[in-house]
């Protein structure tokens, strides 16, 4: 972490300030998968697990339809190159790392928020534990999806194989996730969900060392 | 040759041994098999289930090997293994879904329930979809060949989570898993049961026997890809 990359974090943000292109799609795209889920669901009264999987459900999609922009925008604009000059591998992508971070952070707040309004079973009891597990959760979405999308920006396949790579590799992240939502509705004690709170933070260190020695590869190709 | 004769014997002698020998209460002679209460003749499948599974895991084991020399070596021979490798798995992946479909039919009563076994096993074959997925959509060789490693690398460090951590950490049908009620004195036969000596023996020449054809059908998987990259190296020149 040193100012090359957070000097490519302010360029990207400040880029995504001037054209809001990230922040309306997703914002569009919450409000879309939510109703649309709104709409199905009708007057039924539908219960906790339910709501807690369909709450990681538009965590995925949302996610899937914006943060691939991070390294595909570079390849479209032809800047790649450039940025292989300037900077070492690593300092890139703790760059885009920071913005998908704070991407992903800003839009999951926002589901929550939506969800905690909307639906009448999402009902938080621990809310400790839900704030730690959404913590370690969002970071270990961020990573994973950041690594994959740089490689499918140099794919060249750029919309439709992203969510088909990223399921499986995040699955064993929105299985335990799923898990420890239900766990803060029923209230359980961090005690008890020790173990599904290890795995989380052990899929995150897992994947960040990973994506930093497997990068590399990637860029320079 | 002569190994191959052996395969042939071998693999006939397990089949038909797997199939034919007869279950019973108490076994007395060599080619009788044990009764398991709650399984009974579903347990044969044993000796044709476990190995595609464990195929399975030495296919994407082996593709992720070559996959990881060729990130250090830049050597194309070695992209060529792993994709032999990674489509033999796939084959033994899709193999062992079906198989473990029909016993879990007879055996539980529906074709899918999403033990956790079912749900780690259809993860595997999504990483397989996804890998050749990625791998079609990419014409230059050299990249293809790195993006794919990378990948394979990636997804190869989740796949311990499917296979042996979470089957052993939910409660789940499947022989092997934790019961669904740990403090239960006696744990239910299906899940915790024991092989007799014959039983063990086929199972493990089965294993052996299905490893070596994996290993040869890998070989002339890899050969007739060389064969088929001269080819159309000929082909392009005239």
């Amino acid at each position: 972490m040193n100012s090359k990359s957070y000097s490519l974090f302010l360029k990207d943000f400040k880029s995504e300030l001037r054209t809001r292109y990230a922040i309306n799609a997703l914002a569009m795209f919450i409000i879309v998968a939510i109703s649309v889920i709104l709409f199905s669901v009708g007057n039924e009264k539908i219960s906790q697990s339910l709501t807690g999987g369909l709450f990681w459900v538009v965590i995925f999609f949302t996610a899937m339809s914006g943060l691939s922009r991070a390294f595909v925008s570079e390849e479209e604009r032809g800047t790649a190159l450039t940025l292989q000059l300037i900077a070492a591998p690593s300092t890139i992508f703790s760059g885009k790392l920071i913005f998908n971070i704070i991407l992903v952070f800003a839009m999951n707040t926002v589901i929550a928020i939506l969800y905690s309004v909307l639906f009448e079973a999402f009902v938080i009891q621990n809310f400790a534990l839900f704030l730690t597990s959404f913590v370690f959760g969002n970071i270990g979405l961020a990573v994973s999806s950041t690594i994959i999308a740089a490689i499918i920006a140099k794919a060249g396949a750029k919309g439709t194989l992203y969510p088909v790579l990223s399921f499986p590799i995040l699955l064993p992240l929105i299985l335990t996730s799923v898990q420890l939502t239900l766990f803060a509705f029923d209230g359980i004690s961090f005690e008890r969900a020790k173990f599904e709170l290890a795995i989380v933070v052990s899929y995150d260190v897992i994947m960040l060392t990973a994506s930093y020695m497997l990068f590399d590869f990637i860029w320079k190709e | 040759m002569i190994w191959k004769i052996f395969l042939f014997l071998l693999l006939v002698f397990v089949s038909v041994a797997g199939i034919a020998f007869p279950i019973v209460e108490n076994p007395q002679y060599w080619y009788e098999f044990p009764f398991i209460p709650g399984l009974g003749e579903n347990a044969k499948i044993i000796f044709f289930h476990v190995p595609t599974a464990w195929l399975t895991v030495i296919g994407f084991l082996m593709s992720t090997i070559y996959s990881f020399k060729y990130l250090r070596k830049k050597n194309l021979d070695d992209d060529v293994k792993s994709y032999a490798a990674a489509q033999l798995g796939m084959v033994f992946c899709i193999l062992a879904t079906i198989t473990g479909a029909v016993w879990a039919k007879f055996a539980w009563g529906s074709f899918w329930s999403w033990d956790p076994r079912q749900t780690s096993i259809f993860a595997l074959l999504l990483i397989y979809g996804a890998w050749f997925a990625l791998r079609s959509s990419i014409e230059s060789e050299e990249k293809r060949a790195t993006l794919s490693a990378v990948y394979s690398m990636i997804a190869f460090i989740t796949v311990p989570f499917f296979i042996f951590i979470m089957p052993r950490i939910m409660t789940g049908l499947h022989p092997g898993s934790i019961p669904t009620n740990p403090n239960e004195e006696q744990v239910s036969p299906v899940i915790n049961f024991k092989m007799n000596g014959n039983m063990q023996l086929i199972f493990f020449l089965s294993l052996i026997g299905f490893t070596i054809l994996y290993f040869w059908m890998w070989q002339v998987g890899y050969k007739s890809m060389l064969l088929k990259e001269k080819l159309d190296k000929q082909l392009i020149r005239g």
